[in-house]
């Protein structure tokens, strides 16, 4: 809210500006006034009182948007009771929406978004279904501050991980998830005799089967998490039978069928440094997200270590170093998430009435060599300071200044 | 850095773990009756090899990599040099290095050049993909203290992390027991290279390792399980080890001198301790928290013995001034933090606080995925550094993953830097290493080319990966 009460004008002038909805321009300004864009390109008047940010030699883009992750939702992952990502007993968590479980003061946001990332994903973890996610800025001292979107998708399991919702089988999993689909449907039409308990019991409560309306009638994505090629095929062939938008997530094999995943018109979400085989995708590679983009499937990135979602910025690197164009790469932590998330009307790239979440770079922001300069959420400047910058300040020199 | 589904379970338990190694020639040990005594101190007190190297060098013939960008991790970065390798010993490096007419000609026009990548701290091969508990052997979690337990005898060779690393310009590993116990056994340093067994693999002459660990982990698996549970039973644990050990090399001293009656029993938890206690073993502290890396110091000074490396020393900056006093090593990570409780305070830039106190810097990975961008790794802490005001050189950070560990390992006579002599482990990167670009395009390890980018026959697979995952 201070963002809107200090409504202020910035103006970024003299950069390289990477807008992602179109191609670069140099030299261009980038106008921000009351948390909005309000004009980029080489031809913006600077109004007077606006305050000047010379950013010539320097490279400005959106702010990067982390497409999976669980920013504010866990402080210390290896304490449990700083942990609010999981609703613990319930298989099929539809009705649980992360919201109100994330933390505006966790330590996790200043260290991440000074390094560029603006905005994140705050994804359940559970078994069947877990959940619902939503989308958050990395600045607000409230949840409502932060929220972007709520829900953003819904969440489910088709990966190994979901077995033991599945009776312990892949089909067993995928059965169920139709059951609950179908009990979903049901419901909806016979809502009056579920409270009369006048039909059968169904596979969940009724606030997850309400929960899960939204996703039948195709308005919030199914986010899928599969990673064996076959995994992702079923996930595919149930978006199919209940019309449901779908998101992949892991998609680790995907690169097997990109051809079949873009025909369906499904995004991905993936980390590109993931390249261990496991048995739930033994196939899983280095190339996979350029080899997606490559096939035409729209590929978003994503770090999960979420203490370190800054390292969305090497992913990206490296999916480039895998064969995907930086172009691809930038997209892909930018307006990418920002269309699968269905928030790409307000985030994801520098365009005039946007919101102005916007970082200065000192050169390209993939790689190593590069600093974050500036960085702006909703208009507001962010400081580069976090608990890792005072610890910095206080061991600098040592004894230490306590 | 995980699938999905694990990713978001807690990733702590799984990876953070420490470890120590173990080396091949040594054992604290019992002679036979009648062999000579050894000396205190040196690397012969035992019964002769145990569980010996068979490793062999693979022939090829000389190579010359020319016109490239050379890191030699020696002080320099030399532009269109050359290097000049034969019989696995690198002859020359330089601008005016003349070839032999066998050689084979490898031109580097715009690609860079650095000694072989040495990870001081690796769980391959002890934790296998695809990481199932059938493959889960790297902790001997049944008593906090395993100092008998050696990681080459869990050594899987036909891990199909292996080709991953070497494709990451990996040619020498520390694989380490896992940190569960207070002292969790001897490490293996080992060539990383395509082999039938351990034994090929184990660098020769090399000095095992001891894994010792502080803080939570040991604490978390005994807690409930007899002990320790605390802190300060961590140290109780280590102390009463080390004073059996003194007790058991006092013996086998006294028994090498005069020979007098049978010799002592052997005990093989007391042999790999009694080795540290002689030198010969180098310890491998799993550490985050700098309070409890000076506990550990002050252990090493009650027993005399030192402490090689600590591994993952989050607020090693917090110390750097000590552990240049002490000349014990840092095996850091670039940028991991906040995943546990003890590693709430890491900052990038503790690599480069500890370089510029004089402290010896070693990025490592305890991560199958890490360990194939060690290079990354060391980037990102060298330019963090800078921007903080903190002056790091290009050489310096090659020697994060060079040199220093090559000294952590004891082998920096042998290998970690570009020189005449040096072993040839080097590797030809697509761009320059310090930047995400860079990819490695070939390999060799002791001259013999492991691997190359652009020839599928210099791929190695491990068995395990045929016929697995490779649908046309």
């Amino acid at each position: 809210m201070i963002a809107f009460l200090l409504a202020q004008t910035i103006a970024i002038t003299g950069g390289t500006v990477y807008p992602v909805s179109g191609p670069k321009i140099d030299n261009a300004t980038v106008l921000i006034r009351d948390g909005r864009i309000a004009a980029v390109g080489t031809n913006v008047a600077v109004p007077a009182g606006a305050t000047r940010i010379d950013a010539a030699g320097k490279w400005v883009t959106p702010g990067f948007i982390d497409g999976a992750g669980q920013m504010g939702l866990r402080e210390i992952s290896a304490v449990q009771n700083t942990n609010e990502a999981t609703l613990r007993g319930n298989e099929v968590a539809a009705a649980f929406n992360v919201l109100e479980g994330i933390n505006p003061a966790s330590t996790l946001i200043a260290v991440n978004r000074m390094e560029g990332i603006t905005s994140t994903v705050a994804v359940p973890n559970g078994s069947l279904i877990w959940g619902q996610a939503v989308m958050i800025d990395l600045d607000g001292e409230t949840i409502d501050a932060m929220r972007v979107k709520s829900p953003v998708a819904m969440v489910a399991d088709l990966s190994e991980g979901a077995k033991e919702a599945g009776g312990g089988s892949r089909a067993g999993v995928a059965q169920r998830l139709r059951r609950v689909l179908n009990d979903a449907r049901e419901y909806a039409t016979r809502r009056a005799d579920f409270r009369r308990a006048q039909i059968q019991p169904l596979s969940a409560s009724a606030a997850d089967l309400e929960a899960l309306q939204p996703v039948l009638r195709g308005e919030l994505p199914l986010m899928i998490v599969a990673n064996r090629r076959s995994d992702i095929e079923t996930a595919l062939r149930i978006a199919r039978e209940y019309k449901l938008k779908l998101i992949l997530a892991g998609a680790a094999e995907g690169w097997m069928i990109s051809g079949e995943i873009a025909a369906a018109g499904v995004p991905v979400l993936v980390e590109p440094m993931d390249n261990i085989p496991t048995f739930d995708a033994l196939g899983i590679r280095y190339e996979n997200a350029p080899l997606l983009a490559r096939g035409g499937v729209k590929v978003a990135l994503m770090e999960t270590a979420t203490e370190n979602t800054r390292d969305l910025r090497q992913q990206a690197g490296n999916a480039v170093a895998s064969g995907m164009t930086w172009e691809q790469a930038l997209r892909a932590v930018t307006l990418t998430p920002a269309e699968v998330f269905g928030v790409a009307d307000r985030y994801g790239s520098l365009d005039a009435g946007k919101i102005a979440n916007v970082v200065v770079w000192s050169g390209d922001p993939f790689d190593f060599s590069t600093g974050v300069e500036h960085v702006y959420i909703r208009g507001r400047e962010i400081p580069l300071r976090s608990r890792q910058t005072e610890l910095l300040e206080r061991y600098k020199t040592l004894p230490p200044k306590y | 850095m995980r699938h999905l589904s694990t990713a978001f379970a807690l990733l702590a338990f799984a990876a953070g773990c420490a470890s120590a190694g173990a080396r091949t020639t040594t054992a604290a040990v019992p002679q036979q009756a009648g062999a000579p005594a050894p000396a205190a101190g040196q690397d012969t007190a035992g019964i002769g090899p145990q569980y010996p190297s068979t490793y062999q060098r693979h022939p090829n013939p000389p190579v010359l990599i020319r016109n490239a960008t050379i890191m030699t991790a020696a002080g320099q970065e030399i532009q269109g040099g050359s290097i000049l390798f034969k019989d696995g010993r690198i002859v020359s490096v330089g601008t005016n290095v003349q070839a032999p007419s066998d050689a084979v000609v490898v031109d580097a026009t715009g690609k860079w050049v650095t000694p072989g990548v040495i990870d001081t701290h690796s769980h391959i091969g002890v934790y296998a993909a695809p990481g199932t508990f059938a493959e889960s052997d790297g902790n001997e979690a049944t008593r906090p203290v395993t100092a008998e337990v050696w990681a080459e005898h869990s050594f899987w060779p036909q891990d199909p992390q292996i080709p991953l690393a070497i494709a990451g310009g990996v040619t020498t590993i520390q694989a380490l027991p896992g940190s569960a116990n207070l002292i969790g056994g001897r490490s293996a340093v080992l060539k990383l290279v395509p082999a039938r067994s351990v034994q090929e693999m184990k660098f020769p002459g090399a000095h095992y390792g001891l894994k010792m660990a502080c803080g939570e982990n040991p604490k978390r698996v005994y807690g409930q399980r007899g002990g320790p549970s605390t802190r300060m039973g961590n140290m109780a644990g280590y102390r009463e080890a080390f004073i059996a050990a003194q007790a058991y090399r006092r013996k086998w001293d006294k028994w090498n001198k005069d020979h007098q009656g049978d010799p002592p029993d052997r005990n093989l938890r007391n042999e790999s301790l009694a080795e540290v206690l002689r030198g010969n073993i180098y310890v491998q502290n799993h550490c985050y928290r700098a309070d409890e890396m000076m506990q550990m110091l002050d252990l090493a000074h009650e027993f005399g013995f030192k402490i090689r490396s600590f591994h993952h020393a989050v607020e090693a900056y917090k110390i750097a001034d000590v552990l240049a006093r002490e000349g014990t090593a840092s095996s850091i990570w670039s940028d991991w933090w906040g995943f546990k409780e003890e590693a709430m305070d890491g900052i990038y830039e503790n690599g480069a606080l500890l370089q510029q106190a004089g402290a010896r810097v070693v990025i490592h990975s305890d991560d199958a995925s890490g360990i194939q961008r060690l290079n990354q790794e060391a980037a990102k802490a060298m330019y963090h550094g800078r921007r903080a005001g903190i002056p790091v050189t290009r050489d310096q950070a090659v020697r994060w993953f060079t040199a220093n560990p090559a000294w952590v390992l004891g082998l920096d006579s042998l290998v970690g830097t570009l020189e005449p002599g040096k072993m040839a482990d080097v590797v030809i990167w697509s761009a320059d290493p310090l930047s995400v670009y860079a990819r490695a395009l070939q390999v060799y390890n002791d001259g013999w080319l492991v691997y190359d980018r652009n020839d599928p026959t210099h791929q190695p697979k491990m068995d395990f990966t045929l016929g697995q995952g490779e649908h046309p």
